[in-house]
């Protein structure tokens, strides 16, 4: 289990943290005190997924170019 | 100008022109009749001069085209022209004056025909891979989850659409797109520019930085796609920090950029399903894992408390344990006030039996007793006293007697003397004659013969007067 704190992970290493929690718990082979630790965990780390999940925000832009063909700013896009 | 042709002799007032005058006319002419033109051939004799302009020749089975680049042309040119390359070459006609020569002013070169751009694409491929840029081990994994994806491709057109539409259905995401040219000779600096300045944006500056990039652009000729095969397009893709998805043309065309990028999609569309995971399975993912996270910590909950009650069965009751333990301790208390009782009584009996013999009569009785063994004890001990005085007196008496038998006094009743000469007794003559003055002792006393002596010797006997000890 990293030690990284849940609310730094992206959400592969948080996707990859909590399969490894259900598959601890799942063998079965935890003391209880731990369990419930793991499963707080868990369910910390099943709430940040949701969390990166739900920055399903589509957002489209154009870079405009400077004189010097440098990106100078962006300008929405839309209807595409 | 006409009439003077029609002379009947022709020439004689004909106009003369200077060598400049009539190198100028032709000069104007052929300008003014050909203009900017197209011409493919095969490269022949180059020489690219020191003063950088580029010198060469195009031909094909029977003529010869000098061509000329200057030295500011030449760094424009796509492609740079060799000896044996199939070309078409654009530019204007013209002459040079000082020569008598004519020739085209190149300032576009392109490779004519399949057969030799793929030729050259084989020479670039080889002398990229010969640097490691196509190497394995220098692909990056595309991030699983990209926050922003640059997109590299025509602002307009299917591509952008294509791409657009499959992310929103996966998982919808920030774009930026960077409109460049995806063909013609605009196209390979565009874009290499374009991998470039997504490159150059600082992560958290005005403009997002991309965490992955796709280059796309449609199906095509081979030389529509030409841009992407150009070394620039390639090293800026092979130099690009961020990961990169190539996805030009069908994919059955395989340009240079697909070699040095992390992945390479078949079609634009297959790009965006690179870039990112559908949102909806990872959605029920997380959803199953979480269910399966609930359902293990239940099982571990049930599981315990099963084991808990059946252990708790085997356990004997208290009350079963305590039976035992409890009967004899009722026995031993039933028990307890009788044996106690009993116990006293005995010990009554005892002390009744000890006490019995413990009178004062018996003390009484007692004392007359010992009173009559230490008068007895007395008696005798004085009888034996006495008895004991008497038998010493007679044995001392008996002892005397003999001493008086025995000694030499006794003798001298019987007419018998001691003689002393000076103290001693004398048995001879000799010490009689020696002695100064003689002594003899009778049985009634003693005389001194002669002399005096100056001291008179204590008698030898004992004091017959000597008491007895008792």
């Amino acid at each position: 289990m990293s030690d990284k704190p849940v609310t730094e992970m992206s959400f592969e290493e948080s996707m990859r943290a909590l399969e490894q929690v259900v598959g601890q718990l799942e063998r079965g082979d935890v003391e209880l005190d731990a369990s419930i630790s793991l499963y707080e965990r868990g369910a910390e780390l099943k709430k940040r997924c949701e969390e990166k999940l739900a920055e399903a925000e589509e957002k489209v832009a154009a870079i405009t170019l400077g004189e010097n063909g440098a990106a100078k700013g962006t300008t929405p896009v839309e209807g595409m | 100008m006409s009439d003077l042709i029609d002379e009947d002799e022709p020439g004689r007032n004909a106009p003369e022109f200077t060598v400049s005058e009539i190198s100028g006319a032709v000069k104007k002419t052929i300008e003014g009749a050909f203009g900017r033109v197209r011409v493919r051939g095969e490269v022949g004799r180059t020489m690219l001069a020191r003063s950088g302009h580029l010198y060469f020749d195009v031909k094909d089975q029977r003529s010869v085209l000098a061509a000329v680049s200057w030295k500011g042309q030449v760094s424009r040119l796509s492609i740079k022209p060799e000896e044996g390359m199939e070309v078409i070459v654009t530019g204007r006609l013209t002459t040079f004056g000082s020569q008598s020569k004519y020739q085209l002013n190149v300032d576009d070169v392109v490779v004519a025909g399949e057969g030799a751009l793929m030729a050259m694409l084989e020479k670039r491929k080889k002398a990229l891979a010969g640097e490691g840029l196509f190497a394995p081990e220098r692909k990056r994994d595309l991030p699983y989850l990209p926050e922003v994806i640059g997109v590299i491709t025509s602002p307009t057109g299917a591509v952008i659409r294509d791409i657009l539409h499959r992310l929103r259905d996966r998982f919808p995401r920030k774009v930026l797109i960077w409109p460049v040219a995806v063909q013609g000779e605009r196209c390979a600096p565009e874009v290499t520019r374009a991998i470039q300045g997504f490159n150059a944006l600082t992560p958290g500056g005005a403009i997002p930085r991309p965490d992955l990039i796709i280059v796309a652009r449609g199906g095509g000729s081979i030389e529509d796609l030409w841009g992407f095969n150009e070394e620039s397009v390639a090293r800026a893709a092979a130099a690009s920090d961020i990961p990169l998805i190539s996805a030009v043309g069908h994919e059955t065309d395989t340009t240079l950029i697909d070699y040095v990028s992390d992945r390479r999609a078949p079609t634009p569309s297959a790009a965006a399903e690179m870039a990112v995971p559908v949102r909806l399975e990872l959605l029920a993912w997380v959803n199953e894992q979480s269910a399966r996270l609930s359902r293990s910590l239940g099982q571990a909950v049930s599981s315990r408390s099963q084991r808990l009650h059946d252990i708790a069965r085997a356990l004997p009751r208290p009350d079963t344990l305590l039976e035992g333990p409890r009967q004899k301790l009722d026995r031993a208390s039933d028990r307890l006030p009788v044996a106690l009782r009993h116990m006293t009584t005995m010990r009554r009996i005892q002390l009744t039996k000890i006490s019995a013999g413990l009178r004062p009569g018996i003390l009484a009785a007692y004392t007359p007793a010992m009173r009559l063994r230490l008068e007895s004890a007395d008696v005798r001990l004085k009888r034996a006293f006495t008895a004991t005085t008497i038998t010493q007196r007679d044995r001392l008496n008996a002892a005397e007697r003999m001493r008086q038998t025995l000694g030499y006094t006794e003798t001298l009743k019987r007419g018998y003397a001691v003689m002393r000469g000076d103290g001693h007794v004398v048995t001879n003559t000799k010490s009689a004659a020696k002695a100064g003055m003689l002594e003899v002792e009778f049985a009634d006393g003693k005389m001194t013969l002669g002399k005096k002596p100056k001291a008179k010797s204590a008698p030898k006997k004992p004091a017959p007067d000597q008491k007895s000890l008792f």
